[in-house]
């Protein structure tokens, strides 16, 4: 059985003290987040069972609403997921070239993974960056103004990161 | 140099923190509405003129005297951070760069609404500004403009920040507190409106973030000075994010008194097209509206030029207007090709339909596929009167605009440059080479039926 | 004195009727019945929360009300608009309203696998009959349909996902009347499916009201497919003494064999009482029951063919519509036929008829 942490499971009790009494299933949102960050970024079925209990609702509540929200991955993705915006401001400004660029570079096809388990590519629709196109979201970031040199640097950066933690 | 009133002081360093920010001015307009009465406060919005800054230009003064005030009932306001329309990215710039402006609109509003538990729903793409929004809240409270009694008034309020995960369709008022209660994304059937059924069936008024930062100067100066600004009922200033082929593409306060021409061309806007290309089209208020051809974008069909204003951006209707809608403005250059974009627009829609009602969840879906096959040279002539009668059949007939602003820009594309889609059908081959360039500029012309 | 209730006056497709505060202009209509009733594909009187969805009961409201007679800018879903004093409401004499609706029908279809010849809701389908109704033929979609693999959802019912309409009418149906929910919606926009996520039977007690209220073959009776066509069985009310549920139920048999039970539908396919799984897939011979005798089946419907007990004819209502002009017929074949003439009664002919009974009756001839 998993569980979180005494610290998340801190920040879960924080966040579901939000809303009145009786709502608790407002914070599924927030926890799923949560439990995707701590639970290796993605929401298997045990950890979905897991914040149904915490909530006190069906575990399909949970399903219904993991399903429906793009950021919450159902199955594995590598460690550094590369979400590059395609819709119509960041085509203009060059996105399905950089997206070809990333594939020829990892070698690998939309929403795949690299055998090393380092990277996954995924195209994603608007993200909000419109002015800063071409962009991809990396993590909890942005990463803006994308060209061939800033995606290389950007590989780098993920490779030597992994290097250093490992 | 036209007025500004929102983001005039994002250049001051600090201003993302609560000292520097109050020292300029700052929470003023908290200390000057808790000493009205919240009705007064009503009264002041609406005279403003302040229209809903989301996209349908709603009067907000109108739309805070709509929230029903029953007895022993929580009343809610939420602020709807959940920016997703192609091209629009303005209220994630004022958010991050002046984030106690919108912490200020908050407190105002909430205090004038009865609003003790109010949110902020926030994209969940934005993570990292949700931790400058939490900042700025949690400094709020520390200096006594949030949490319990603020300024000895007896009035209690908190602010909380809540993430989505990645859907358009959030924005949608209905949808998003949908969300809010932790439940899929689907719109609501209306009514009953929020204003009466809101957050957890409590009466609910949900605005965007540039409405609500828009609060703070229409307290400081009146409601009356604030509508003193702009052309008629376009009052105030309106945030453009403008993107797409310019030199210059960002954020831009204007207070609608420029033209569409001076917005693109001028050094302190656009900046013009870069690389000395010409302009071909322009989606004006993020891309649900319709596109316009260069030759309707600065002048009328009256031949009147054409103003940043929401009235003026609607002129002609939608067969030779647009929109203000949210303010995204995107450029395109002589390069581009209007097909494909169109294709994107159609793609996103169909990628954020929630599936909840018939025409939205399978026409979007089919109009991706026919214009997929238009763009990569496997259309067919009577695709494109096939494409038109889809979205007229989605127009109108959805829970909610997501319908609507699927429909409207392949409208848009077909009625402006149906030429461009007619030469990918005849040019299979060519097209998949070069693009159209410029367009025909034929006059706009009434799109028959099949 | 006690206050009387007052009453709204609403005007559908020119019939006036009045109707009780708070009654759903798709409620109104039905009270008039016929061709005015619009067709309702996820609405379902009895589950709260249901319609709005499938945007095949838009009408159009030419005016509000008799205090605001301004007409509403979009066609409304009559299952979830409330009638006002004095509101007129056009259905079937909009053609605005038909239009959207061969829109509906279209969308719906274009995904759908049309497989009605090896599905078992052939004949009791609300899909067929609203395609029949109102939908053109020929389709316009050159793509490939979406497809599902079929799912046991445990012993009794199958999910076929490829059918399904996106009602959300079992989903209800699970939260309200059966004790746990253990399927949804999933997914979203075009890929949304109706499903567990794990595979999950669904075996709680009332679970399978899923089957009855679903309008389209997507969710059927395991213990009945591909068993019989459902026109070739005989509906008959029955009940039983149930300790869980009211033991109200139709029985579908071929001679004394008990096919399937369902629960008891209205005349627009609605159940009012639920029934228990038990009545349902456990109670299947005819002395389980007591017969009350046949059930009242739409002439319309392809169930009432052979069975023509206790058949209604239902109120006839485009002459009012028109007001009171009758429909007019594109061709009277008797203007330009020499047979099959209204003065011979065919039914009463001792044999087959042929050409002579005509020619007998027609002097003109030789």
């Amino acid at each position: 059985m998993i569980t979180f942490s005494e610290n998340k499971l801190k920040e879960a009790q924080r966040i579901i003290n939000r809303y009145p009494q009786g709502k608790q299933k407002s914070a599924l949102l927030p926890l799923l987040h949560l439990a995707q960050d701590e639970f290796g970024g993605w929401l298997d079925v045990p950890a979905m069972d897991y914040i149904a209990s915490l909530l006190n609702i069906e575990p399909i509540e949970v399903y219904e609403v993991a399903t429906f929200y793009s950021m919450y991955n159902l199955k594995p993705v590598g460690r550094h997921v590369f979400e590059v915006c395609q819709t119509g401001p960041c085509m203009l400004r060059g996105s399905d070239q950089i997206i070809d660029y990333i594939k020829q570079r990892l070698q690998i096809n939309v929403g795949e993974t690299t055998p090393d388990g380092m990277f996954t590519l995924k195209t994603v629709e608007c993200l909000g960056a419109c002015g800063y196109a071409p962009m991809m979201q990396l993590g909890k970031t942005f990463r803006e103004h994308l060209n061939e040199e800033k995606v290389d640097q950007i590989i780098e950066e993920c490779r030597s990161k992994a290097a250093r933690n490992n | 140099m036209g007025k500004k009133l929102l983001i005039d002081r994002v250049g001051i360093e600090g201003i993302r923190y609560f000292d520097t920010y109050r020292k300029h001015g700052g929470y003023a307009s908290v200390e000057k509405a808790f000493k009205m009465a919240p009705a007064d406060i009503v009264e002041e919005i609406k005279k403003s003129g302040l229209r809903g800054r989301g996209g349908a230009g709603f009067p907000t003064g109108m739309k805070w005297s709509f929230l029903a005030k029953p007895e022993g009932v929580p009343r809610y306001l939420v602020c709807n951070a959940d920016e997703s329309e192609p091209g629009t990215f303005k209220d994630r710039y004022l958010m991050e760069f002046i984030p106690h402006l919108l912490i200020e609109g908050l407190v105002v509003s909430s205090f004038a609404l009865g609003s003790n538990r109010t949110f902020i729903y926030i994209r969940g793409e934005y993570a990292w500004i949700v931790d400058i929004l939490e900042q700025a809240i949690e400094e709020a409270r520390q200096n006594g403009f949030l949490g319990n009694n603020i300024l000895n008034s007896g009035f209690d309020c908190e602010i909380y920040v809540q993430r989505g995960a990645g859907a358009y369709i959030c924005g949608e008022e209905t949808a998003l507190l949908e969300s809010l209660e932790g439940k899929r994304g689907n719109p609501r059937i209306k009514p009953p409106f929020p204003a009466v059924k809101g957050l957890w069936d409590s009466p609910t008024v949900v605005n965007n973030v540039e409405t609500l930062a828009a609060v703070v100067p229409i307290i400081n100066m009146g409601g009356d000075a604030y509508s003193q600004i702009g052309i008629g009922k376009s009052t105030g200033t309106k945030l453009i994010s403008a993107c797409g082929n310019i030199n210059r593409p960002g954020v831009y306060e204007i207070d609608m008194t420029i033209s569409v021409e001076e917005f693109v061309y001028s050094d302190e806007y656009c900046g013009g097209i870069p690389n000395g290309k010409k302009l071909k089209a322009c989606i004006p208020g993020g891309s649900s509206v319709p596109i316009l051809p260069a030759n309707l974008l600065f002048k009328t069909a009256k031949g009147e030029k054409r103003m940043m204003t929401y009235e003026s951006l609607a002129d002609g209707g939608f067969q030779t207007g647009s929109m203000m809608g949210s303010g995204g403005f995107i450029v395109l250059d002589e390069d581009q090709c209007v097909v494909r974009h169109t294709l994107t627009l159609a793609r996103f829609y169909r990628h954020e339909s929630c599936g909840q009602c018939s025409p939205c969840r399978e026409g979007t879906g089919w109009m991706e596929k026919i214009l997929n096959n238009i763009e990569y040279g496997r259309g067919k002539m009577n695709d494109i009167d096939l494409l038109w009668d889809i979205q007229r059949r989605i127009e109108g007939n959805t829970i909610c605009p997501l319908g609507d602003a699927a429909a409207w820009p392949v409208a848009a594309a077909i009625r402006h440059f149906r030429d461009e889609f007619e030469w990918h059908v005849l040019n299979p081959e060519e097209s998949q080479k070069r693009n159209y360039g410029l367009a025909n500029y034929a006059e706009p012309r009434e799109v028959v039926a099949s | 004195m006690p206050d009387e209730k007052k009453l709204f006056k609403v005007t559908i497709d020119n019939i006036t009727i009045e109707v009780e505060p708070g009654t759903s202009i798709l409620q109104a209509a039905r009270k008039i019945g016929g061709d005015v009733a619009p067709p309702a594909m996820c609405y379902y009187t009895p589950l709260k929360g249901s319609g709005g969805k499938c945007r095949t009961c838009l009408v159009e409201v030419a005016a509000g009300s008799t205090a605001d007679p301004r007409p509403m800018p979009k066609l409304v879903a009559s299952c979830r608009t409330n009638v006002m004093d004095g509101m007129i409401v056009k259905n079937i004499t909009s053609e605005k309203v038909i239009d959207a609706r061969n829109g509906v029908v279209e969308f719906l279809l274009i995904n759908h696998p049309l497989d009605c010849p090896i599905c078992d809701q052939a004949g009791e389908c609300h899909l067929q009959d609203l395609s029949y109704e109102h939908g053109k033929e020929g389709t316009r979609y050159e793509f490939k349909r979406r497809t599902f693999e079929k799912v046991d959802l445990g012993p009794f019912i199958q999910l076929h996902m490829t059918r399904c309409i996106l009602c959300y009418r079992c989903v209800y149906t699970a939260d309200q009347v059966s004790k746990k929910r253990e399927h949804g919606v999933l997914d979203r926009g075009d890929h949304s499916q109706i499903a567990t996520y794990i595979k999950n039977s669904l075996d709680n007690d009332f679970i399978g009201n899923v089957i009855d209220v679903c309008p389209v073959g997507a969710l059927t009776d395991r213990t009945f497919r591909f068993k019989n066509r459902v026109w070739f069985l005989k509906p008959m009310d029955a009940h039983r003494d149930c300790p869980k549920c009211s033991g109200k139920v139709t029985l579908w048999n071929r001679g004394d064999e008990v096919y399937r039970v369902t629960a008891r539908k209205d005349q627009w396919g609605e159940v009012h009482d639920w029934i228990c799984n038990e009545c349902r897939f456990e109670k299947k011979e005819t002395k389980d029951w007591v017969i009350e005798g046949p059930t009242k089946i739409n002439r319309h419907s392809v169930i009432s063919q052979g069975h023509y007990v206790g058949t209604v004819k239902p109120r006839e209502v485009l002459t009012e519509v028109m007001n009171g002009q009758a429909p007019r017929l594109l061709m009277d074949i008797h203007t330009v036929s020499e047979v099959n003439q209204p003065q011979i009664e065919l039914s009463e002919l001792p044999g087959p008829a042929t050409g002579d009974v005509f020619e007998n009756k027609n002097p003109k001839e030789k």
